[in-house]
């Protein structure tokens, strides 16, 4: 397999490529050893009555979920979602074309469920279940981030999303689970948090980063953590606590709930905003992580939830939140449970809370990528559409040069940053490159129009595969920036000295 | 004998089509959405909701974000479709109400956008690479069963008229449970045959897709998770 050196060059964003069949046929992600499997309550390696089991799974997911009962009878073949999953643009490979991703799952369920899969399976393209369609399976499911990209421009909202968890929800019960998923979810399980990261070392963390604030800005900001009886906890990412650029927003949260005088804690038994259950379509583990998050705001005895950026964590708070681990009647109602970081520092800004220097962003020529999981699953704010404005309301408020990526590409039409739902794994940087491609042809546009230098996100994944994947598309690493980074840079603290700035207009023209 | 075979025919197409779409009804409606998933921005009340649903079924809004062509052929054919079925109504029904004679004309001529429709679908079928890769016979089969319908209902209309006040004696026997006599015109005989085939398909097919756009989480969920727990019943006993 090639390691994303046979990149297409794109003329434009949404380039449709010719089919290559087979151009992606048999990349597998690492399977899951044994031991990971077992923390998750899956059998360890593939069931020697795998057919029978994962039939059994399948009726069983029929069942229990419309979603996947009727997109699998639904779907016309209209080809309406042939050419928008940007793992297609990015490989060609026909399997990656939405539609052809759920036919690999809807063709056995044809033959097993279904009159005429049953007695005419040729006509409707059913086929038996083998292992080789396992594998299939385990390849191609795999080469889906869960964006719902094309559930925006199925006719029927069929969304491919809710097909890939099932297939992996399958897989899981005969024992082929994918390592990179199924070990995370065992850390947050056994830790707390994706990283493995402990409580030790986490308050060692927060304590730096207080160092490092006051070293830079001469004020004193807390990055508390387990406090009791503080009034918000603040879940976030892992990947906060350590990788760049999100650590610079993390910090710029602290800024935020310093300057608005909240009392707010971090909890190092919930110090994981990530919930991978949904990448991998489990209901139960999804749950279990997001009833940690509910024992530590009951023993911290806090009245806020507040999320900081992370997509898919994102939708997990924000649509599933009240229904794995609701209802939160011990929280204050006055406030949306859960709330998102920007949310809060969009609030503290209407109401004149903020103070900010927008020069000190000067260096910086911004566009914005809308991560999947907060725009087409997700909202923030009272209006729909909120997960768009918000963010763009904030850069507006702390950066002076911001534009926006093609109208196809962002908002609802937001192309994945490639690493989304469980891909963000090594053993899979030859398509992350591949599939980040659609998403990079969008920024070099900006980039040769306005002069772009930097691009933000709210998201934890979008992040790291964006630092990954920028430096192949002749950007730095450090191209990619925090939304909280920008406030962090901005925003002037009380009693900061501002230097020579200080006397500038903070509101820089607007 | 040949009436006798068509009255047995559309009894047992319109009880497969109607038992069967039912039972699929009462599946979809019977399955619990365990999650809040839909594609937002998704409208935060159930009106809002409703009017999603309406854009969705009469103008075909996402479809029409999606890709022109396909928007085009699809909706064409879809509306054509209803007016030329709103003209059958007459067969029907005794006394012919003002609103359907006036609805006539719009009903005859719609028969080209089915038939415009139907070949601008069947053509991508073969002549965009990526639908070709994912049709199916059966996808051909449908479409050719549809076009089938059209053109012996054009030919009978436009070239070679049937004897129509016994082919409506015959159905309004049938709604009666009395058989008449059907004429024995061969474009006629084939234009119900196609009818009833895809009567008796329904259920069975991707025509689903006609009540499964209603039943589908990303399109009829009310966005408005933190404000309303929303609690599947398996996944209540969880809480146990």
């Amino acid at each position: 397999m090639a390691d994303g050196d046979d990149l297409r060059k794109m003329e434009h964003p949404l380039d449709i490529p010719c089919l290559r069949p087979g151009a992606m046929e048999g990349l597998e992600p690492f399977i899951a050893a044994p031991e990971h499997q077992a923390k998750l309550g899956f059998p360890g390696e593939l069931v020697p009555n795998w057919k029978e089991k994962a039939l059994e799974k399948m009726a069983e997911l029929a069942e229990k979920n419309r979603a996947f009962q009727v997109y699998l009878d639904a779907c016309v073949k209209c080809g309406a979602c042939t050419d928008k999953c940007h793992y297609f643009l990015g490989t060609g490979d026909p399997k990656n074309m939405p539609v052809a991703r759920q036919d690999l799952l809807r063709s056995v369920y044809r033959r097993y469920f279904t009159f005429a899969g049953k007695y005419f399976p040729k006509l409707v393209g059913a086929r038996e279940l083998t292992e080789e369609v396992l594998h299939e399976w385990y390849s191609y499911y795999h080469q889906c981030s869960e964006c719902r990209r094309c559930s925006v421009f199925c006719p029927y909202g069929i969304d491919t999303a809710e097909i890939t968890m099932a297939a992996r929800e399958i897989l899981d019960h005969v024992g082929i689970g994918q390592k990179y998923s199924n070990e995370i979810i065992g850390k947050v399980k056994d830790v707390g948090n994706n990283l493995g990261l402990n409580p030790k070392a986490l308050r060692a963390t927060l304590e730096d980063l207080e160092e490092e604030i006051e070293d830079d800005t001469g004020i004193s900001v807390r990055l508390p953590l387990d406090e009791k009886g503080a009034d918000i906890l603040l879940v976030t990412p892992s990947a906060d606590f350590f990788a760049e650029p999100h650590i610079d927003g993390l910090i710029g949260y602290a800024k935020v709930f310093h300057e608005t005088g909240a009392s707010w804690t971090l909890s190092s038994y919930a110090s994981e905003a990530a919930n991978f259950g949904l990448f991998i379509g489990s209901y139960e583990n999804m749950r279990e992580i997001s009833l940690r998050i509910r024992k530590a705001a009951e023993d911290l005895g806090v009245k806020r939830i507040i999320f900081g950026e992370c997509g898919h964590a994102w939708r997990v708070a924000y649509s599933f939140l009240n229904t794995l681990a609701g209802p939160f009647d011990f929280l204050d109602q006055n406030y949306p449970i859960p709330q998102h970081i920007l949310e809060y520092t969009w609030d503290a800004i209407q109401k004149g809370k903020l103070k900010f220097d927008k020069s000190q962003n000067d260096h910086i020529r911004l566009t914005f990528h809308d991560s999947c999981n907060v725009a087409r699953a997700s909202r923030m704010g009272d209006m729909p559409g909120g997960q768009f404005e918000i963010p763009r309301n904030v850069i507006r408020a702390v950066c002076n040069h911001f534009y926006d990526m093609p109208d196809e590409t962002i908002r609802e039409a937001t192309l994945c940053c490639g690493g989304g739902g469980g891909l963000l794994t090594d053993d899979l940087m030859d398509l992350r490159k591949k599939g980040a491609s659609p998403r990079m042809t969008a920024l070099q546009q900006v980039t040769e129009e306005h002069g772009v230098t930097h691009m933000a996100a709210i998201c934890a994944i979008c992040k790291t595969q964006f630092s990954k994947v920028m430096p192949v598309f002749g950007y730095e690493m450090d191209s990619i920036v925090s939304v909280h980074q920008l406030v962090s840079n901005a925003i002037i603290l009380t009693g900061q000295e501002t230097g020579e700035d200080g006397n500038e207009d903070e509101d820089g023209g607007a | 004998m040949l009436s006798v075979i068509y009255a047995i025919l559309f009894y047992v197409a319109t009880a497969i089509l109607v038992v069967g779409v039912g039972m699929k009804i009462r599946k979809y409606a019977r399955t619990p959405a365990p999650l809040k998933i839909p594609t937002t921005p998704a409208p935060t009340t159930a009106w809002g909701v409703v009017l999603r649903m309406f854009r969705e079924v009469v103008f075909f809004e996402s479809l029409f974000k999606s890709n022109k062509w396909i928007w085009l052929f699809g909706w064409v054919f879809h509306m054509s479709m209803w007016l030329v079925l709103i003209r059958h109504i007459r067969y029907f029904i005794i006394e012919i109400p003002g609103w359907l004679s006036f609805m006539q004309p719009f009903g005859i001529y719609a028969s080209f956008g089915m038939a415009l429709g139907l070949i601008g679908l069947w053509g991508r079928r073969f002549l965009v690479e990526r639908i070709r890769y994912i049709s199916n016979p059966s996808d051909h089969l449908m479409l050719a069963l549809l076009l089938t319908i059209v053109i012996s209902g054009m030919l009978m209309r436009f070239v070679a008229r049937p004897d129509i006040l016994s082919v409506k004696a015959f159905f309004l026997g049938l709604l009666r449970l009395r058989i008449e006599t059907l004429p024995a015109d061969p474009i006629l005989l084939v234009h119900l045959t196609a009818v009833a085939t895809l009567m008796i398909v329904f259920p069975i097919s991707k025509l689903l897709h006609a009540p499964g756009v209603f039943f589908s989480p990303t399109r009829n969920q009310i966005d408005n998770p933190r404000e309303k727990r929303h609690l599947a019943p398996w996944a209540a006993k969880l809480e146990g």
